[in-house]
């Protein structure tokens, strides 16, 4: 691979760099139709995260709806602006807004402006049937990128690396493609289109957000094996999102599993499938559906749904669904603990 | 076993047709199941495959260019008589939906009436079916809400007030508000978070024991299916590929079509594994082709595949792929014979 720079090769290695990230909304102000103005209150989506990707790493984040994953993600390509907390990529600092702003001129590392970052970042969302502008055709769509980015010289360029990007994710002849629409194709193609979009800018980080949960399980597997070439071919790091071990087990290097904007276990995908050391984990791998008669198992169902993050509980955040809390739970709010073999969990009594 | 336990609802034969556009579409044919009481029978298949319409021909809750062309609903009445849904009248009908068959629709976030307050919404089919005074009706409504675990105090709120999970327990409790002994679920638990899906697969499973219910889970997720059924049809292309126990299903799987689709769930007992995908798309259902519906893109192909479509067989430890015989496994209610419709098994 071909570093610049002359920085250490451990800092090379490592291509994203999460320290202390914390974002909080505000809600609560000003909402029409409210009566009363109620008080100003803070929803702790992302509450103090912290990880390293590696360079050709694929890293896993697992949790419930609300457990903060997307907004760490929409933060990493700045869709969001972090409350607090820094994101280093490859080294550098974001730079949001115009230059000379008080973080500039404080910090040591090098600059990355937005328009960079979301060049070398791309992110695959959710839903192919909403996140494709239903009146471009394939070529607008998966060229756009390409304009908007200056990468293509001429118009002849510019189609030669949009057929290459279709046809390195599965859609041959590309030709056949480019002038249809969104809603000619069917929702594994529509995702493979998606992939070809962010794959021709060649980034060096794909954020996928959930880019198989809404699709068919015959058809998952295709996109599932498209990004794993992809990433092998290419030696790109994957931020994988997801809510589904099963898929994770397959795809990941290293989970992080969170739990209402915390990192509450992080390891190697094998440490934390064998040996899930943080009861919420234990919890999910419990309930992830395994297709197979003979292996049903006893479940650890968690009642009620993740608490109100406007309203967090006091000490460990799980500890009111937690079915091994104790007293203590309720006073103290475990931090990520490191054993020597690289396992980090947060909670007082790892199993 | 003292008797023969008898089914609760027996399709025969049931074959759709989607008119429109010139060509009529065989959205299912030939498609055959039992549903006894107190068990889960699980329809799986991709989208498009007919899984839908099977529970719409039999809830008789077809759009009007659907057609059922043939075919026998057998429902056992509550007094042990047998009657063909098909040969009912539309009035008479209304009086099968609901209170001996309800169904949950696909997509809880978007079936119920968003400028309804849910309580109201799961008294309504009660108020329509049954004459029950409102106080009755209210009633019931709580004791439904305690079944399905929403608290009373949420019963005047609207359906943007709940979460996902209550409006998937709130569509539960909406079906069995009738007290019907047979439960279509369409993909209910698809959308929702994993601990939220196993919360609302436990409650089916709760209810079911409670109430004894029979239990139609249509769903696209071999995972939720292995979890709570007994029984399993694979539908391909709006046949049954394959029919029969789940142990005999997931561990002999006999049609190629159930073996992909197994090997392409990713299994957390199996890390790593490079997963099976199944290349090409479901056949279009206006044009079919002459052979086996699967032939395609099977990877096992033979010729006469290409020419006959082949019938549902039965699976013996003779005829069957790959099964030792003195199979293992869990014990049943009652045996459902195993079926398969492939070429490639013997005696073909």
């Amino acid at each position: 691979m071909n570093h610049q720079g002359d920085r250490t090769s451990e800092q090379q290695r490592v291509i994203l760099h999460v320290e202390g990230l914390v974002k909080h909304f505000c809600v609560g102000r000003s909402l029409a139709f409210t009566r009363r103005a109620r008080a100003e209150q803070l929803v702790r989506a992302v509450d103090g995260v912290s990880f390293d990707l590696q360079r050709g790493e694929t890293l896993a984040l697992v949790g419930e709806s609300g457990s903060g994953k997307t907004t760490i993600a929409r933060m990493l390509i700045g869709l969001e602006e972090p409350t607090g907390g820094e994101i280093l990529f490859n080294d550098q600092q974001v730079q949001r807004g115009k230059p000379n702003r008080s973080q500039s001129s404080l910090s040591s590392h090098r600059i990355i402006t937005l328009r960079d970052l979301r060049r070398k970042t791309q992110m695959i969302f959710q839903d192919p049937y909403e996140s494709l502008n239903p009146r471009a055709t394939i070529y607008e769509i998966v060229t756009e990128p390409l304009e908007v980015h200056r990468l293509a010289r001429n118009p002849r360029e510019r189609e030669e690396r949009a057929a290459q990007a279709l046809e390195d994710a599965g859609l041959r002849p590309a030709g056949d493609y480019f002038l249809r629409y969104p809603h000619e194709l069917s929702g594994g193609q529509r995702q493979r289109v998606v992939i070809a979009a962010a794959m021709a800018l060649e980034p060096e980080l794909l954020l996928a957000d959930e880019p198989v949960s809404m699709l068919d399980v015959s058809i998952r597997a295709e996109i599932l094996n498209l990004l794993r070439d992809l990433q092998r071919s290419r030696g790109i790091s994957i931020l994988f999102i997801t809510h589904d071990l099963g898929t994770v087990s397959y795809f990941a290097d290293r989970l992080m599993v969170m739990y209402l904007g915390r990192i509450v276990e992080s390891g190697t995908t094998g440490q934390l499938l064998n040996n899930p050391r943080h009861p919420y984990t234990q919890a999910l791998l419990s309930v992830a559906p395994v297709p197979n008669p003979r292996l049903r198992r006893e479940r650890i169902i968690l009642q009620g749904e993740t608490p109100n993050p406007l309203n967090l509980p006091d000490g460990c955040r799980f500890h009111p669904r937690c079915p091994l809390a104790s007293e203590i739970c309720r006073q103290i709010d475990p931090e990520l603990q490191i054993s020597p073999d690289g396992h980090q969990t947060a909670c007082i009594f790892p199993s | 076993m003292a008797s023969e336990p008898i089914p609760l609802l027996s399709v025969r034969g049931l074959s759709t047709d989607f008119i429109g556009g010139g060509n009529a579409a065989h959205a299912l044919e030939d498609v055959s199941f039992e549903v006894y009481p107190g068990q889960t029978l699980g329809l799986v298949g991709e989208s498009g495959c007919g899984k839908t319409t099977t529970l719409m021909s039999i809830m008789r809750l077809l759009p009007s260019s659907g057609r059922i062309t043939s075919g026998e609903l057998l429902f056992t009445e509550r007094d042990g008589r047998v009657s063909d849904l098909l040969a009912l009248s539309e009035t008479e009908m209304r009086r099968y939906r609901w209170r001996e068959m309800a169904i949950i629709f696909q997509g809880a976030m978007n079936a119920l009436n968003p400028v309804m307050r849910v309580g109201d919404q799961i008294c309504e089919p009660i108020c329509h079916h049954e004459a029950l005074d409102k106080k009755a009706a209210e009633a019931r409504v709580d004791r439904l809400l305690d079944l399905v675990g929403i608290a009373k105090s949420r019963k005047n709120q609207y359906p943007h007030q709940y979460s996902g999970g209550m409006r998937q327990r709130a569509m539960i409790a909406m079906a069995l508000a009738c007290e019907p002994g047979l439960l279509f679920a369409d993909e209910p638990t698809t959308a929702l978070d994993v601990m939220i899906q196993a919360q609302v697969l436990e409650l089916l499973k709760s209810i079911q024991q409670e109430l004894g219910l029979a239990i139609v889970l249509v769903t696209h997720d071999l995972g939720v299916v292995a979890e709570v059924c007994q029984d399993v049809v694979v539908i391909y292309g709006g046949k049954v590929a394959e029919y029969g126990p789940i142990d005999a299903v997931y561990n002999h799987p006999q049609h190629p079509y159930t073996q992909l689709l197994l090997q392409a769930f990713p299994d957390l007992n199996r890390p790593g594994e490079t997963l099976a995908s199944i290349p090409g798309s479901p056949p279009r259902l206006e044009a079919l082709p002459p052979g086996c519906r699967f032939e395609p893109r099977c990877p096992f192909s033979l010729q006469v595949c290409k020419e006959r479509d082949p019938a549902l067989r039965k699976i013996t430890s003779e005829s069957g792929i790959g099964i030792e015989s003195g199979k293992p496994g869990r014990p049943v209610l009652f045996e459902t014979t195993h079926l398969a419709a492939c070429h490639r098994i013997e005696g073909d």
